[in-house]
């Protein structure tokens, strides 16, 4: 029962407050709709008590759903340590963006929409965690993504927004290809997509090779891969995250909520759902660690050179996904889960901080014109500080800190434990956490700290024109935001501070000399490992000099920020000059956002603008009209396809073999 | 073995890469030279496989005569090639597209085995041992292969004959050498005696008794 | 080897040395602007003499050349619609090339080594005979679509024609040295066998091979979407060269399409199958919607020839032995109202010269009743209209599609048909309803011979004496496959 509210409580609140928000006013829907996250955030922390630590999981079976031939799929909650965790992440985080975004959206005219939104947001992720078969987790899935579709693209009027909010879907859906064809896989496989009979079915298929677009192919290599294509862009790993930076035209609680403490971690939440596959394809897990290093490298570099202050925030995002998926990659799931758990807490409360940032210099994000608010909103600052102590993993090597030193520095020892190639993961991270501390402090020192840009932003830029035309810009002065904004603040810091050092011997703690593992405990069946994976011992049995290395790579990001932003502040601006094809190549994003417009924009505009005039003009038009007249039209059209030119008829032929090739490939090779 | 292997890689590496610049030169002359050398490339690697006979018709053929002549034709035409660049650049994305695909599925081909294992093996050993190439050649062309050969043959019959039925032209008043006629010429019809009054001018027959003058 | 065993040689060796021989006759006679009349005629002999003796020859199969020329029975009745359509084509030109002052030995020399060509491709069993016999056919075509060389648009049909061939005949020979190369044969029957063993399944290289293939083949029936050049060359070529085009060199193409099918590639049924059925769907829509619209008539009959080839497309994707037939009889009525059509369009002359556009046919019917009766006929049958050829032809396929359980093709296939009739009866509209536009030079003999012939054909397909021969040649022919 407490499960079943837990899961619909948000469900309800997002009915309420789509359906009748006009009815019954703003005011009341923001009131109903927090007020059903917040006690489905208390319900989530009484399970998490039940399920971790007094091992109590549960199977809730609500419908059947579908029955057709051997697929058997029905709607149920299966609850375990996994699932708790996520549900205290989901709901707690989800319930103070609710109640901030009362204060944020306050002079919105539909904040009923908005909270719908949420609500709804919710419930999809809600599903996808308590997930107990892969369709009702792809349903989550594509829910999640629906709903932070229409979260972006919630100032519908903002042509930007719009963009970012189709980007976010298409690129979304080359993941979810992916990952619908690993279930089409599993399916394949085992004739079930049961979590439980996968697993149990999954040894046998281990070794075992199967026809893949004519290959003989790994079965579960294949398979994971296939998934964890899904998890890629769902998470927003290199060369599937343009979306995430851009997803920042969303309302800051937006970002806060989704785009960095629940939706994101989806695609880490299903690798270690998956657990039991992946263990058994070592090849994916190696796919998995390269692919989070490079992310989180990658990410972190780009966070360098940002200014406007979500995009940082987002590229940090990005680049923390990357190493939770390094985690992931080593087989240390429970510490990849456990940055997850922890992360979800400072990075809301680093967005939710911009935001009230943002709420504070009505509606700037650029940090060039900030600058010197610590003393004029003290709050904040107080809160933004501790977000980015928790980030940088501040704290004392092998004693205490906050949350983030507690989570990244166990991935960064797992991927020295790890021994990948030459150690790559190890320094990968190592570097990337030396940026991280960089960027945050950077953020830092721009926005809060040096000479306050923003009182002369109007006589200096009074020629540029300005993207809102109801908001000044420095006109007015900074002013602190309401409680109401705070208080969701204070609490996630709160988290921040503790959720490290509280949960680690929990999360990630291994017995000394032989006692039964707290982990092994904690988290009981939820998380598989394969036998020969020790890899939570060995990160215990590391060299003492690997502890400090990113504790020393976080002080000398510290130091390097301070010495460019508040001591030299010539410095960036002489760096950026010096190296200008790498700040350009960074600034640029490595410039995959021009790739691709080159490799798929362009041609896919080209052949949408071919089928809009030829196909949809001639075929679907005609086919309307469908009168004799409309025939003779649409054969005019045909034949404009007959141009006299003789590439165009070459192009076509070969494109007719391109395209038959590309079917009979797909249909008949090794089909047979 | 490995020397073998090389200039295997030389040859097709070299192959490939001057196919790619024939399309991509700017200037048409470098087109044909890259294809001249894609020619030797190719010639290179039948060597390799030790054909060395159709390396030198190759070479002799396809260098010696056909790359010459385009050559010659690319120079006198005056094709304007940014035009037809334009055109290419234009087209460029789509084409790439269409084009990587096609890659992509010939590639995937390389994992398929060879239904019949040996084959490259057999291909290199001359027919029969100890003939030389030329001689293993002459020996199944006339008869083994000989309907291959006269098909062949009646293909180049049929180039010739439209090359000449395209492009043959017959214009009138256009002096010929006729070699015939010259030498069935006779003091009688040659030339003919005439008395001029003195004082006088004769004026030649309307119809001389001449034939056309040898080309020197 | 001796003559004797060259035995099932002798119509191509008759073709081809008439070809030559009259290429000599033609160089040494003094010339003039049409000076290929006395050599056409003996062209028209030499191929109804081939005809002949292929009519005579045993129906047993016959082998030469290790495997690479085969002489069975699909390929006799081939080679009678190719020798037949070559020697009508041929008939045809005489008058209009003599208009244009342009009737020159060449062009039956080149008929006759295209011929030649269409023979070899019919008979071929291998790889290297598939492609010679294509490379003839086509570089001879080529020549003829250009032969009008003065006039502009024949130069153009001539060289798009040229440089698509070249791209499709490359994609051919890349098709067969894959095949060669995934199979160590390029013999039919030995890859056939390889194909059809259980290593093979599925192997992508061989698919490859086979889709480029058949590819390169697709050119040339001009099936979709290769078809580009038909509309083209057809209207750029001089009307008798459309004429022929129309005629042997797809009969000539399609059965190379069924020996490559058929013969070499039963064990990949599945795999080509789809690519008939793809091919087979696209050529009939695409025929049968762009046809519409056209107004010059030779366009018209390149997008009626077009479809007509996915009809026949449908018989062979049945894969059986009805619909091998089907295919045959499809290819031999489809000849018939062709070349009766073509001789109706080189009828369509002016005072100021020839004329192809459709409005020129308005009101025919006033003014020269029998020729507005023979193409209202011919309509009718290329409608598919019973109890005309056309509707029979058509029946074998589609009911060969529904025993093969290819329910789509033939609905799709009946659609196509109910739209070309669209056009095909506007023809019939203009020529009977319309206002009689300025009227036709009087038939000449030759054109009138063609005519009549074909409407006897088409009206009279339906009694047993004409059709039932045809048809029971066909049944014979067509086990000549394994299925």
């Amino acid at each position: 029962m407490i499960y079943t509210a837990i899961v619909f409580l948000p469900l309800l609140g997002a009915l309420i407050a789509g359906l009748f928000g006009r009815i019954i006013g703003p005011r009341p829907a923001e009131l109903v709709t927090t007020g059903f996250m917040l006690l489905a955030a208390v319900l989530s922390w009484v399970v998490f008590v039940q399920v971790g630590f007094q091992h109590t999981t549960a199977k809730v079976q609500l419908m059947r759903w579908i029955t057709s031939g051997d697929l058997e799929v029905s709607w149920s909650l299966r609850i375990d340590t996994l699932t708790a965790v996520m549900l205290v992440v989901v709901n707690t985080v989800s319930s103070l963006v609710h109640l901030y975004s009362i204060g944020y959206m306050e002079e919105d005219p539909h904040r009923q929409r908005f909270f719908a939104y949420l609500s709804l947001f919710t419930f999809a992720m809600l599903m996808l965690v308590t997930a107990d078969n892969l369709l009702q987790m792809f349903f989550g899935w594509e829910g999640v993504g629906l709903a932070s579709y229409l979260l972006i693209g919630f100032w519908y009027k903002k042509p930007s927004a719009n963009a970012a909010a189709i980007k976010a879907f298409v690129v979304n859906r080359v993941g979810d290809f992916g990952f619908a064809l690993g279930i089409f896989g599993l399916f394949a496989v085992f004739k079930t997509i049961q979590l439980d009979a996968v697993f149990a079915a999954a040894p046998g298929a281990a070794g075992k090779t199967f026809l893949f677009l004519g290959y003989d192919v790994d079965i579960m290599t294949t398979l994971c891969l296939l998934l964890f294509m899904g998890a890629m862009g769902k998470s927003a790993q290199f060369l599937l995250h343009t979306w995430l930076p851009d997803a920042m035209e969303g309302p800051t609680p937006v970002s806060a909520l989704i785009h960095a403490a629940t939706m994101v971690t989806a695609g880490v939440f299903m690798v270690a759902r998956l657990s039991p596959l992946f263990e058994l394809a070592p090849q994916a897990l190696q796919v998995v660690t390269f692919v989070g290093a490079i992310t989180a490298f990658f990410a972190a570099t780009v966070g360098l050179v940002q200014n406007d202050i979500k995009r940082v925030i987002a590229y940090s995002t990005c680049s923390q996904l990357g190493y939770m998926f390094v985690a992931c990659g080593v087989g240390a799931y429970s510490a990849g889960i456990f940055h997850l758990f922890t992360h979800a807490f400072f990075k809301a409360l680093l967005f939710l901080g911009a935001g009230s940032v943002i709420h504070a210099m009505h509606h700037e994000q650029d940090m060039r014109r900030m600058g010197g608010l610590a003393s004029k909103i003290r709050i904040t600052w107080a809160m933004m500080l501790i977000g980015t102590l928790a980030l940088t993993g501040v704290g004392i090597p092998h004693f205490y800190g906050f949350a983030g030193f507690h989570s990244k520095d166990a991935i960064i020892e797992a991927a020295y434990a790890a021994h990948t190639p030459n150690n790559y993961a190890f320094w990968l991270l190592v570097i990337a956490a030396f940026m991280t501390s960089f960027y945050s402090w950077r953020l830092m020192f721009m926005t809060f700290h040096g000479p306050a840009r923003w009182a002369h932003v109007h006589d200096d830029h009074a020629h540029h024109d300005h993207k809102d035309d109801d908001h000044g810009h420095g006109a007015h002065e900074p002013h602190e935001s309401p409680p109401v904004m705070l208080i969701p603040l204070a609490i996630l810091a709160l988290g921040a501070m503790l959720a490290g050092g509280v949960f680690t011997n929990a999360f990630i703690g291994v017995g000394h000399h032989g006692s039964a593992d707290p982990y092994k405990a904690f988290w009981g069946a939820a998380i598989f490992e394969g036998r020969d994976n020790h890899i939570l011992h060995a990160m215990h049995d590391i060299p003492g000099w690997v502890g400090f290395v990113p504790c020393i790579a976080m002080l000398a990001g510290l130091a390097l920020a301070y010495l460019y932003y508040i001591l030299a502040p010539w410095l960036p601006a002489a760096t950026a000059k010096a190296f200008k094809p790498l700040y350009l190549f960074l600034l640029n994003k490595w410039y995959v956002d021009e790739l691709y417009d080159f490799l798929f924009v362009r041609p896919s505009l080209w052949i949408g603008r071919a089928l809009w005039k030829g196909g949809d003009g001639a075929v679907i038009d005609g086919a309307i009209d469908g009168t004799a007249g409309g025939v003779i039209n649409m054969t005019n059209r045909v034949v404009k396809f007959q141009t006299g030119y003789v590439y165009t008829y070459a192009f076509w032929m070969l494109t007719g073999v391109a395209a038959i090739i590309t079917w009979v490939m797909l249909n008949g090779g090794g089909a047979r | 073995m490995a020397l073998t292997a090389g200039f295997f890689y030389l040859f097709a590496t070299l192959a490939v890469f001057s196919a790619v610049m024939v399309i991509v030169a700017k200037n048409p002359v470098h087109a044909v030279l890259f294809l001249i050398l894609t020619f030797f490339n190719a010639a290179g690697l039948f060597i390799l496989l030790g054909a060395e006979f159709l390396a030198m018709l190759l070479i002799i053929v396809y260098v010696g005569a056909v790359s010459v002549l385009f050559l010659f034709v690319v120079m006198m035409l005056d094709v304007d090639f940014a035009e037809l660049r334009a055109g290419f650049i234009k087209n460029a994305p789509l084409g790439l597209m269409v084009g990587g695909i096609l890659v992509i599925e010939l590639i995937m081909v390389l994992g398929f085995q060879v239904l019949k294992p040996g084959i490259a093996a057999q291909a290199s050993v001359p027919i029969v041992p100890g003939a030389s190439n030329t001689a293993a050649l002459g020996r199944v062309l006339y008869t083994k292969y000989v309907y291959f050969f006269q098909g062949a043959g009646l293909i180049l019959l049929v180039a010739m004959i439209g090359a000449i039925v395209l492009t043959l032209r017959h214009k009138e008043g256009v002096k010929r050498q006729s070699i015939a006629a010259q030498n069935a010429r006779t003091p009688a019809t040659a030339m003919s005696v005439v008395k001029v009054p003195s004082g006088g001018s004769m004026i030649p027959d309307a119809k001389p008794a001449r034939v056309p003058e040898p080309v020197e | 080897m001796t003559l004797a065993s060259l035995s099932p040689l002798w119509p191509e060796l008759i073709v081809a040395g008439a070809a030559m021989l009259l290429l000599m006759v033609g160089v040494f006679r003094p010339e003039t602007d049409n000076d290929g009349e006395a050599v056409g005629w003996l062209a028209i002999l030499a191929l109804i003499g081939a005809g002949v003796v292929i009519i005579q020859q045993p129906t047993a199969s016959q082998t030469l050349f290790d495997n690479a020329f085969v002489i069975d029975g699909f390929g006799r009745f081939m080679k009678l619609l190719v020798l037949a359509g070559s020697a009508v084509a041929l008939l045809l030109a005489f008058d209009d090339f003599r208009d244009h002052k342009h009737m020159k030995f060449e062009y039956p020399v080149l008929i006759l080594l295209a011929t030649v060509g269409m023979m070899m491709m019919v008979s071929a069993s291998d790889l290297i005979s598939l492609y010679l016999g294509l490379e003839l056919q086509s570089l001879a075509l080529y020549v003829v679509a250009a032969f009008r060389r003065d006039d502009v648009r024949s130069s153009e049909a001539g060289l798009k024609y040229f440089v698509l061939g070249a791209l499709s005949s490359g994609m051919l020979l890349y098709g067969a040295s894959l095949v060669y190369g995934f199979t160590g044969s390029t013999s039919f029957p030995v890859i056939a066998g390889i194909a059809k063993s259980s290593v093979a399944a599925g192997n992508i290289g061989l698919i490859f091979g086979l889709v480029f293939l058949m590819v390169g083949i697709a050119f040339k029936i001009s099936a979709v979407p290769f078809h580009m050049w038909t509309p083209d060359v057809y209207e750029g070529a001089p009307t008798p060269v459309t004429a022929f085009f129309a005629a042997a060199p797809k009969i000539a193409a399609m059965a190379l399409l069924c020996r490559v099918t058929l013969g070499a590639f039963p064990g990949f049924t599945a795999q080509w199958q789809q690519i008939i059925v793809f091919l087979s769907l696209a050529s009939m829509l695409l025929g049968a919607f762009a046809a519409i619209g056209q107004t010059s008539i030779k366009r018209l009959m390149a997008y009626s020839s077009i479809a007509n080839v996915g009809f026949a497309l449908v018989g062979l994707s049945a894969h059986s032995a009805e619909g091998t037939q089907g295919v045959l009889i499809f290819m031999g009525v489809y000849l018939v109202m062709t070349l009766g059509v073509f001789a109706c369009i080189l009828s369509m002359r002016r005072q100021g010269g020839a004329v192809d556009t459709i409005d020129d046919l308005a009101g025919l019917s006033k003014h020269n009743l029998p020729m507005a009766m023979t193409l209202l006929v011919l309509m009718f049958s290329l409608a598919g209209i019973p109890p005309l050829a056309g509707f029979f032809s058509k029946w074998y396929v589609f009911l060969a599609a529904v025993n093969a359980n290819l329910w789509l093709l033939a609905v799709v296939g009946v659609l196509a048909s109910v739209v070309g009739a669209y056009y095909y009866l506007r023809i019939v509209k203009i020529m009977f309803f319309d206002d009689a536009a300025e009227p036709f030079l009087p038939v000449r003999a030759k054109a009138l011979a063609v005519m009549a012939v074909s409407v006897v054909f088409v009206l009279f397909f339906v009694l047993p004496f004409i059709g039932g021969p045809i048809v029971e040649a066909a049944t014979a022919a067509a086990k000549t496959f394994r299925y």
